[in-house]
């Protein structure tokens, strides 16, 4: 298990540094930064000075030995336009960004997995026919589409519910959430449920094809020659094999949260990191873009390791397998 | 070998069409489908303005409720835009755009993964390792993000938005068709083609490449919807299409400015266009995956 992580971990470095080559190489490709952050009634001196004390005056791969030297030490550089370290900035709005993330994955998951098992067990009836049906309206439907139209209802039409912000926040166990006011939770329910409904069919469909799956093999034959009750079948036998999938496409999904969010958040105006990235792109501010997929790769690599970990908890066969190998 | 399967060929078509009007849902799919196809291709026709001919706009009438009549009497029957565009030309054309990107996109990534993947199987060793190490990079990131990313770097248009869609989902291909064709690599006719000493070309083009292909085109019905809902996303965040030639979603993008105000009209009936395109495609490419999966129906058989 530890060479295991160990290898892992290795390999992320390299993926890492790879990542981060790319990732220069792209930016580097947007367009001139000094033509967006220097007013044009500049003089060429004053032009001159803002480009030395930017760095830009360096050719690509010295600037690149820099970012990289200054990442080793935690530093992923300055905000063109905040003029501020751009690990703090995204750091300040991270727990925003996971907010909505979790929110949305947990609401997937408490929604998506029963209906999966409903429309398994009830393969080919009518209900699961209109689950499976809903869920193909659900995966149809773009995002951003399903956003503006649940402000157009909800908070437009029917004033329900805010349309854009984060509203009040609180604190539950020293974390500080919109889900510890009212008003947070108010804010909250528009966003979440748009980003959430592509995933909810996701995790729908995912479980009824497990549960499909699952129920015809040998084991559940066996048992039900055991007389076990029914519920224990279905919440102890089939449910585990189920969850493999299930865990695998969370851990995926949880990053395309993270990234989806960047629409969310820019329809809900929620300040978090999407928006930052949106706003970074549009005024070329370099160090930002990095540092923004940087920290992102990282998140992913990290996502990527807890779910290649829990599958060994829920399934005994691979822990196996690697114990022999 | 292409010789076994032919003989249910015909048969399998008129199955599979079978299938697909037999259900109720599935043949929403398909008339959706059809009638969506129809109209992109012959919409020019009978849209009753250019829209992106600027001197045929009006700007007195923009913005006009559906059902309209405008200053020279023309109806708008869904309304106009803030330029005075018709909507429903308007979203004739944003379709044609929508869908010319979801069907360029998904050909091109299917030609790519597929002969990425095909080499891959083929030839194993490092060609193999580093194809796949490549597409493990790729698959390991939403594909949104990565489109995302790929655009702010290109900039603008149609052409590159294909782009950034065809280098995030090749990927994809790539993993099933060498999947498949691994599997496909132990089989005795492609001994025998080695036997008879054909040329490597012939033997991945000619006789991997059929054999693989099914599982592929299946897919891909799916992906074709993916794609379009991606580059209306990507078209919605201002780094898709360029403005001069809307999409769909850039179309729901313009009139997402006016919606607080009350112009619902200008994004909502691009978006109901969209979402019924992508539902349509996702349902017949549902439905044929269910059909054409040997392994259900087998579970089928046993119920």
């Amino acid at each position: 298990m530890l060479v295991f992580i160990l290898r892992r971990l290795i390999q992320s470095v390299v993926v890492i540094f790879l990542v981060s080559i790319l990732v220069f190489i792209g930016v580097f490709s947007i367009g001139n930064p000094a033509d967006i952050l220097i007013p044009a009634e500049a003089s060429q001196m004053e032009r001159d000075a803002a480009i030395k004390s930017l760095g830009l005056d360096k050719p690509m791969y010295e600037q690149y030995f820099i970012f990289l030297s200054n990442a080793m030490k935690g530093d992923l550089g300055r905000s063109f336009v905040f003029n501020q370290p751009t690990i703090s900035l995204i750091t300040a709005r991270m727990p925003a960004t996971l907010e909505l993330a979790f929110c949305a994955l947990f609401l997937s998951l408490v929604i998506g997995i029963p209906l999966g098992m409903i429309a398994g067990y009830k393969a080919n009836s009518l209900l699961d026919r209109t689950i499976m049906t809903g869920s193909i309206l659900g995966f149809s439907a773009p995002t951003f589409w399903t956003a503006i139209l649940l402000i157009m209802v909800f908070a437009v039409g029917l004033h329900w519910l805010p349309p854009s912000g984060r509203g009040q926040l609180g604190k539950i166990l020293g974390i500080t959430t919109s889900l510890a006011t009212w008003d947070g939770i108010r804010h909250l329910v528009l966003p979440v449920t748009s980003l959430s409904l592509f995933k909810i069919s996701l995790v729908t469909r995912l479980t009824r094809s497990g549960i499909r799956e699952t129920l015809p093999m040998d084991f559940v034959k066996y048992a039900r020659a055991k007389g076990l009750r029914k519920s224990r079948i279905v919440f102890v036998h089939v449910f585990r094999n189920v969850l493999i999938p299930i865990v695998t496409v969370v851990g995926m999904e949880l990053g395309s949260l993270i990234a989806f969010g960047v629409v969310t958040e820019t329809i809900y105006a929620w300040p978090g990191t999407g928006k930052l990235l949106i706003d970074s792109i549009t005024r070329l501010d370099r160090p930002m873009i990095v540092a923004w997929l940087m920290i992102t790769v990282m998140l992913f690599i990290v996502i990527n390791l807890v779910v290649d970990l829990s599958y060994s908890l829920i399934d005994p066969r691979i822990r196996l397998q690697r114990k022999k190998s | 070998m292409k010789g076994t399967a032919s003989p249910g060929r015909d048969g399998m078509g008129s199955k599979i069409l079978r299938e697909l009007v037999g259900s109720p849902s599935s043949l929403i799919g398909l008339v959706i489908c059809v009638v969506v196809v129809f109209l992109a291709i012959f919409g020019p026709l009978v849209t009753s303005q250019d829209p992106y001919d600027l001197s045929k706009l009006n700007i007195m009438d923009n913005r006009l409720p559906p059902g309209s009549v405008g200053i020279d009497g023309a109806v708008y029957v869904l309304g106009t835009d803030g330029q005075g565009r018709d909507m429903v030309s308007a979203m004739i054309y944003g379709l044609r755009t929508s869908l010319l990107v979801g069907i360029l996109t998904t050909a091109l990534a299917m030609v790519i993964g597929t002969t990425m993947g095909l080499l891959a199987a083929y030839k194993g060793g490092w060609v193999d390792t580093i194809i796949m190490r490549l597409v493990d990079l790729i698959l390991g990131f939403p594909m949104m993000l990565l489109a995302l990313i790929l655009l702010a770097a290109l900039g603008p248009g149609i052409d590159k938005v294909i782009l950034a869609l065809v280098a995030v989902q090749w990927a994809f291909y790539a993993r099933t068709i060498r999947g498949t064709a691994l599997s496909e690599m132990n089989r005795e006719y492609i001994e025998a083609a080695r036997c008879l000493a054909l040329s490597e070309r012939r033997i991945i083009f000619r006789h991997l490449l059929v054999n693989c292909l099914p599982p592929v085109i299946v897919i891909s019905t799916i992906k074709v919807a993916g794609a379009i809902s991606a580059e209306a996303t990507l078209s919605f965040l201002g780094l898709g299409v360029p403005i001069t030639k809307p999409s769909l979603g850039l179309l729901i993008s313009n009139g997402y400015r006016y919606l607080l105000s009350g112009s619902y009209w200008i994004s909502i009936f691009p978006g109901i266009l969209l979402m019924l395109t992508i539902f349509g495609i996702n349902i017949v490419g549902d439905r044929l995956k269910e059909v054409l999966n040997p392994r259900l129906q087998e579970n089928k058989a046993v119920e």
